[in-house]
């Protein structure tokens, strides 16, 4: 088993397909050798993976592949057992989901988890913690910057809120919204936390074509604005294919294959993944 | 629709912010009824261990209802405020004449140690999660009781002189206090000898202290972090939020108060023992929150009012007060949290809204 | 010598504590509440053996099994009434509900047998007296003896009954997860009720060896032992039997030890800190399953 040791160079994961745009920059994710165990059960297992600085890139695969224990493992909600992973260049063995956020990893979540008891402005204000601050006793008695940094908080807020033309809901309890509605305000709750890797869990999950139409478009838009890179799991192929530039399909914890959407589609492993050696269904 | 839900989301900073001239009407009419003899002498007793509690609930509520934990060892807190009070204001009699000023240090003394204590007890106590977290505060709880059961302290010229009694065999002698000197607190006995400077326009300003800190507290960006861990600890974390260093902040402010509740009532009676802040203590408050409702203070501070008035008020019933409190409480809950009796309120309670919206 | 004989207290003690947390912990593994109210049917067990033997004259042996019967039919009504309607409320609602119970018990004990403490007539009197060598004498009282044998036996009746037969089988799943086991035809409301039947029946036993240990009763006797068995129930980890039976052995040692060795004024503070400690290092006590949150 290759095992990635500190210091050494390691060559890099032979079919990253990084956008041409992203060439010869520190690509914003690095991947080495990454696993985890379960109690013997390698949910992951040497997973190599790269993505471009503005670069959108795909991780699919069947139920129980392994796709959001990826995410978990990116930003640490799971520590990995095995191998490295560099955010910007820079190595996170040891460090925690918070100092990840701050290092500029923002996530979604599958079984989608915001904050349903507070408003709509308020699960984004919670995304802007780390941009807007002052001290908690500036607070407690309402003294300066107390007033400005709120103002401050609401504007950037309503900002954000306003890519998906959210800002009427602005005081809706989160909990209180429609499902798509939902999964765009995990999106943008993400964004407020300025990443530089955003991590999208099935972000078309529950949507009609319409909505992820939409949506395609404005995952498109919002690495164009933002000038970052995004990563999606996903199962609808439509999505997937239409704007991931490099996708990697994951198999019982292992990369099968690395490509553009053209080489996936053909790839024989993959389609034997997807429908088994002798169904046709799918 | 969404008009709807937004109606109701302010209404809640309208019920937070409506607490201030409730409190304030309430402090002024029971001033003049106090100052016209229309209070008995049992009701005047009342009132500053009711601003205590009130402040006790609105406190338990940021950590129950904000944070989300379930503490079962508040009265810890307030013991640590109440001792700290004593103790402070009796060993400041000579130097501090002045008893409004002797009780603002002693509340002030009582709040720092209360969060000292917070702080320590936090470090533990937050890691756990859950009924995990309730067993050990439950159990700090009934350590600090016994602990102050221990505790003999004196003062005289020489300043403070403190033992602790851990076998059993100290005793007051064993302080070897110089002439003049006086015994604060005598162990399981407790304080004694303590000079009552409680007022209850001194309650009064603690609640008002304690319920702007607390609102404040909740709309800010610290509060919002609090919140947000309440409603999803991962999804916080992964937005960048500190969970322990945000749980630890609300409890320290949370055992703050509930100190500085302590250091009132402390120096409300001129005796008082370790005992009166045990377990039950704490469930009482809790009692006060959760009938109150989880994160509405306004609740809290009526519900703590209400309970607290009310086994006096139901002493004609002599020896079946407390059974009776037990039924009240126990119907309450049923009738506030079963779905079928729920349901039947729902289906009252908007006929009559629709008629008003008719009118 | 002084060790064994503290080693023994501290045995009985904890054995009593084993088979309240027994009860504690079966009723948290099914239906997720911490039952305050369970350290008040411990009194009323206490209270009934003693109306049976001290006023009634019945002999002991009888006395235990009115008490059980009582504190049984007691679990369940109490079960029925004040917890079935909340099934669905949140736990907080449940636990306030739950020491509504326990201050509805004590108070109703306060009416009816008044507030001066009556003094347990113990179950079997005397001592066995162990001569080992010169001048050296262990003393055991029978109580305590009889009182390690029951929890033995109550334990290991609880594990046969949990592995072998259809309604232990039943409990076992309603713990994992109530709807599946709806669906498997499980009757959830009638385990429930099974399970506070036992539950109660054990405080009883547990009442009757306390009382017979420590003779005094008072509507508050069962407040101390029940937050004890409590904490017993977490240290081992809350939802397991053996857990429960090992917390509440380990707990009852400590606690004999701390008083004897340490300081009487601060055993108590001694349990819990070890308590602290054990949660600290293992955060779903001793033999806990720790099961992180999915996300």
């Amino acid at each position: 088993m290759k095992t990635f040791e500190k210091g050494k160079m390691v060559p890099m994961p032979s079919t990253a397909l990084i956008p041409e745009r992203d060439l010869g920059k520190i690509p914003v994710l690095e991947c080495y050798h990454l696993g985890i165990e379960f109690g013997g059960l390698k949910a992951v297992d040497d997973f190599n993976f790269t993505v471009g600085k503005t670069e959108i890139a795909g991780l699919i695969g069947p139920n129980g592949a392994g796709k959001t224990t990826v995410f978990n493992l990116l930003t640490k909600v799971y520590q990995p057992t095995h191998g490295t992973i560099m955010v910007n260049g820079q190595d996170t063995t040891g460090k925690n989901t918070v100092q990840l956020s701050k290092m500029g990893v923002a996530r979604t979540f599958q079984n989608i988890r915001l904050f349903t008891d507070m408003t709509v402005e308020d699960n984004v204000r919670v995304g802007l913690h780390n941009q807007v601050k002052y001290p908690t006793a500036c607070g407690m008695l309402r003294i300066p910057p107390f007033y400005k940094k709120e103002k401050e908080f609401h504007e950037r807020a309503m900002d954000l809120l306003s890519i998906f033309g959210m800002q009427d809901m602005a005081d809706v309890k989160a909990g209180n919204l429609p499902y798509g509605a939902q999964r765009r305000l995990e999106i943008v709750r993400a964004l407020a936390t300025d990443p530089k890797l955003l991590l999208l869990d099935e972000p078309a999950a529950g949507m009609n074509p319409n909505e992820t139409g939409e949506l395609m478009e404005n995952i498109v838009k919002i690495r164009d604005e933002f000038q970052i890179a995004v990563l999606l799991i996903e199962h609808d192929m439509k999505l997937v294919m239409g704007i991931c530039e490099g996708i990697c399909v994951l198999n019982f914890g292992k990369i099968i294959a690395k490509g553009t959407a053209e080489e996936i589609q053909s790839n024989p492993e993959v389609i034997k993944a997807y429908l088994g050696n002798n169904s046709m269904e799918g | 629709m969404s008009s709807l839900k937004k109606s109701k989301l302010s209404a809640s900073a309208v019920r937070d912010y409506f607490s201030f001239p409730l409190v304030t009407a309430a402090f002024f009419i029971i001033t003049f009824m106090s100052s016209h003899d229309m209070l008995n002498k049992r009701m005047q007793g009342l009132l500053v261990p009711v601003c205590c509690y009130i402040v006790m609930a609105l406190s338990l509520n940021l950590t129950v209802g904000i944070m989300g934990e379930l503490s079962l060892g508040h009265a810890g807190f307030m013991s640590l405020g109440a001792f700290t009070g004593v103790v402070v204001s009796q060993s400041l009699i000579d130097s501090v004449p002045n008893d409004i000023l002797r009780l603002v240090i002693a509340i002030v003394a009582g709040a720092l140690i209360a969060a000292v204590g917070g702080f320590l007890i936090g470090l533990p106590v937050l890691r756990l999660r859950g009924d995990y977290l309730a067993i050990v505060t439950l159990a700090f709880g009934e350590i600090i009781m016994d602990i102050v059961n221990c505790l003999i302290v004196g003062h005289d010229k020489n300043g403070l002189h403190i033992i602790f009694n851990f076998k059993g065999e100290k005793t007051v002698a064993d302080l070897n206090l110089a002439e003049n000197g006086t015994a604060i607190i005598k162990g399981a006995q407790g304080a004694v000898g303590t000079k009552t400077i409680a007022t209850f326009t001194a309650g009064f300003l603690i609640i008002m202290l304690t319920l702007f800190l607390v609102l404040s507290f909740i709309r800010s960006r610290t509060g919002r972090a609090v919140l947000a861990i309440r409603d999803n600890r991962i999804a916080a974390e992964s937005m960048g939020v500190n969970v322990m260093k945000y749980k630890m902040i609300a409890f320290v402010l949370s055992t703050t108060l509930a100190g500085m509740a302590g250091a009132l009532y402390g120096l409300n009676f001129n005796m008082i023992s370790a005992d009166k802040f045990n377990f039950n203590t704490s469930i009482l408050v809790l009692v006060f929150v959760v009938l109150g409702g989880l994160g509405n203070m306004l609740g809290s501070i009526i519900a703590a009012t209400v309970l607290y008035i009310l086994p006096e008020a139901l002493r004609g019933l002599a020896d079946y007060r407390m059974l009776m409190y037990a039924i009240v409480l126990i119907l309450v809950m049923l009738a506030t949290n079963n779905p079928k009796v729920r349901n039947l309120f729902v289906k009252i309670l908007p006929k009559r809204k629709s008629k008003e919206g008719a009118q | 010598m002084e060790f064994l004989s503290y080693l023994i207290s501290g045995l009985s003690l904890g054995s009593v504590y084993a088979i309240i947390a027994l009860g504690y912990t079966m009723v948290y593994g099914i239906a997720k509440m911490l039952n305050f109210a369970h350290g008040d049917v411990i009194m009323v067990g206490g209270y009934v053996s003693y109306i049976a033997m001290a006023r009634a004259g019945l002999p002991g042996w009888l006395s235990v099994i009115i008490a059980m019967a009582v504190c049984t039919l007691l679990g369940v009504v109490i079960e029925g009434l004040a917890y079935r309607p909340l099934r669905s409320a949140t736990s907080l609602a449940v636990l306030i509900t739950a020491i509504g119970v326990s201050y509805f018990l004590q108070n109703a004990a306060l009416l009816i047998w008044g507030a001066n403490f009556k003094t347990y007539p113990s179950l079997i009197s005397g001592t066995l007296k162990l001569s080992l060598g010169e001048d050296r004498q262990l003393s055991i009282p029978y109580v305590a003896m009889l009182t390690v044998v029951v929890c033995i036996l109550i334990m290991v009746g609880l594990t046969l009954f949990t592995s072998k037969t259809k309604m232990g089988k039943a409990m076992r799943a309603c713990s994992e997860d109530k709807g599946a086991a709806q669906l498997m035809g499980i009757n959830v409301n009638k385990t429930i009720s099974v399970t506070f039947a036992i539950g109660s029946a054990l405080a009883a036993v547990a009442g009757v060896l306390l009382c017979s240990s420590f003779p005094t009763l008072k509507p508050t006797t069962g407040s101390m032992p029940g937050i004890k068995a409590f904490t017993a129930a977490v240290f081992g980890g809350i939802g397991s039997i053996p857990g429960a039976f090992l917390g509440g052995l380990l707990l009852g040692i400590i606690e004999s030890f701390a008083k004897a060795y340490i300081s009487t004024q601060l055993a108590n503070t001694i349990v819990f800190a070890v308590l602290i400690v054990v949660l600290l290092v293992r955060p779903a006590g001793l033999l806990g399953k720790y099961v992180p949150e999915k996300v």
